[in-house]
């Protein structure tokens, strides 16, 4: 049997694939790698596109779509961690900005310095009326 | 006593109180069960961030990251809640914040400013009402969390810490134990240390990197970090349902035993009405 290695291609929302191969070809930044057992540790970024895995004893390879993300190679494990998110520095500076306005937005009509004594009295109200629940249950019983 | 008809208006009502409670009981309960497998779904991906992650910090690197770099003095720190979008889900938020409260409280006592970042629209409006210092926010991310939406205010906090504007970060929420049981958790994610100082390996290795280490090494390290939250929000997702499940059982519960005293109320009163039209019936006939 020839030599394998395990790869494994994940992304945050779900698991795409994980299993052995004997070769792997991953688009990364800089051209597309081929990956063999026992290769030398490597970390890059990937472009979008697809990855192809020679499963061992199937003709055909098998082709994953990912739309950019990491890669990791380690002397006997790939591992792809692929993006959900289409990314960019100009995309996700272009989110912050948003996420900041909003906030900011919010923060125009604040009262001056942080009231701790009106957070714990509310939070108190809470946590006394929660209470008062779980002891009328109690008394129904 | 009160009329008959005042009691059944009531038992009315009651009823129809138990019917909506038991309908989002139901709908908490469908729901759960998504969110618990999204929150599972997403384990294998920070499993194995974190694996690189640990990795890259066993690896002899030349460039050290900022984010694993801890600092000597904390004069401003980042924290990030966590928070539902919608109430009726018992202490869930309250513990939260409650926790949020109590730190924030701790550090004003040590001369440390607190930007805060928000999820969840339970906790804007309360960090809102507090006057806190928020820097950013997200909400209405609805039943499935997508990365993208938490994107934004992740990376205020990260180019906050990058620039030095923030000396650490923090994040509160809820973590699922079972569906009875969740826990308000509070940990540390900037900077990494803690959790990445493992063992170095004896051996001189590197990786090679792909383009250069700065900007993979960068890639990597916000990736890790944005996973960590997706997970938290994840989790504080499926809590949110579970928690919310129990609580509507808990009040639908809570309705059928109320709607049992009512009935025996009413015929009680209904019992007593009778008994009197008779006596009355009985004390006129003989008087005739």
């Amino acid at each position: 049997m020839a030599m394998t290695l395990h790869v494994d291609i994940v992304s945050a929302e779900a698991e795409i694939y994980s299993g052995l191969a004997e070769f792997v070809v991953v688009p990364a930044e800089m051209g597309e790698v081929g990956i063999y057992p026992r290769h030398a540790p490597l970390i890059s970024r990937i472009k979008p596109g697809s990855v192809r895995v020679k499963v061992p004893d199937q003709a055909e390879e098998n082709l994953i779509y990912v739309s950019g993300g990491i890669l990791e190679v380690q002397p006997g494990v790939v591992t792809i961690l692929s993006d959900t998110a289409i990314r960019g520095a100009d995309l996700d500076e272009e989110r912050a900005l948003e996420a900041k306005r909003q906030a900011e937005e919010l923060m125009k009509d604040r009262s001056s310095a942080m009231d701790y004594a009106k957070a714990q009295a509310e939070l108190a109200e809470a946590i006394a009326q929660l209470a008062a629940i779980q002891k009328l249950r109690k008394k129904g019983r | 006593m009160a009329a008959g008809k005042e009691i059944r208006t009531k038992i009315k009502s009651v009823e129809n109180t138990r019917k909506i409670t038991k309908a989002m009981e139901m709908v908490a309960a469908s729901k759960m069960r998504k969110a618990q497998d999204r929150m599972k779904m997403a384990r294998p991906y920070a499993e194995k961030i974190g694996r690189v992650a640990a990795h890259f910090s066993q690896a002899h690197a030349e460039y050290r990251h900022p984010f694993v770099v801890a600092r000597g003095e904390i004069k401003r720190i980042g924290l990030l809640v966590v928070t539902t979008d919608k109430g009726l889900c018992g202490a869930l938020n309250t513990n939260a914040l409650r926790q949020a409260v109590s730190k924030m409280k701790e550090w004003e006592g040590r001369k440390i400013e607190v930007d805060v970042s928000v999820i969840g629209n339970k906790g804007l409006g309360f960090m809102q009402r507090m006057g806190a210092n928020i820097v950013s926010e997200v909400h209405g991310l609805g039943d499935t969390p997508h990365l993208e939406r938490m994107i934004g205010p992740v990376q205020v906090m990260l180019d906050a810490y990058k620039a030095g504007r923030i000396d650490a970060l923090y994040i509160i929420y809820a973590r699922f134990i079972n569906t009875m049981k969740q826990e308000s958790m509070f940990t540390q994610l900037l900077p990494l240390s803690a959790e990445l100082a493992m063992e170095k390996r004896d051996e001189h290795w590197d990786y090679i990197y792909e383009p250069e280490a700065r900007s993979v090494v960068d890639g990597l390290m916000v990736r890790y970090i944005e996973a960590l939250i997706y997970q938290a929000v994840a989790e504080n997702m499926a809590c949110e349902q579970s928690a919310r499940m129990v609580a509507m059982k808990a009040a639908s519960d809570n309705a059928k035993n109320v709607i049992g005293e009512l009935k025996l109320m009413y015929n009680k009163t209904r019992q007593a009405a009778i008994t009197q039209e008779l006596s009355e019936i009985v004390a006129g006939a003989s008087a005739v």
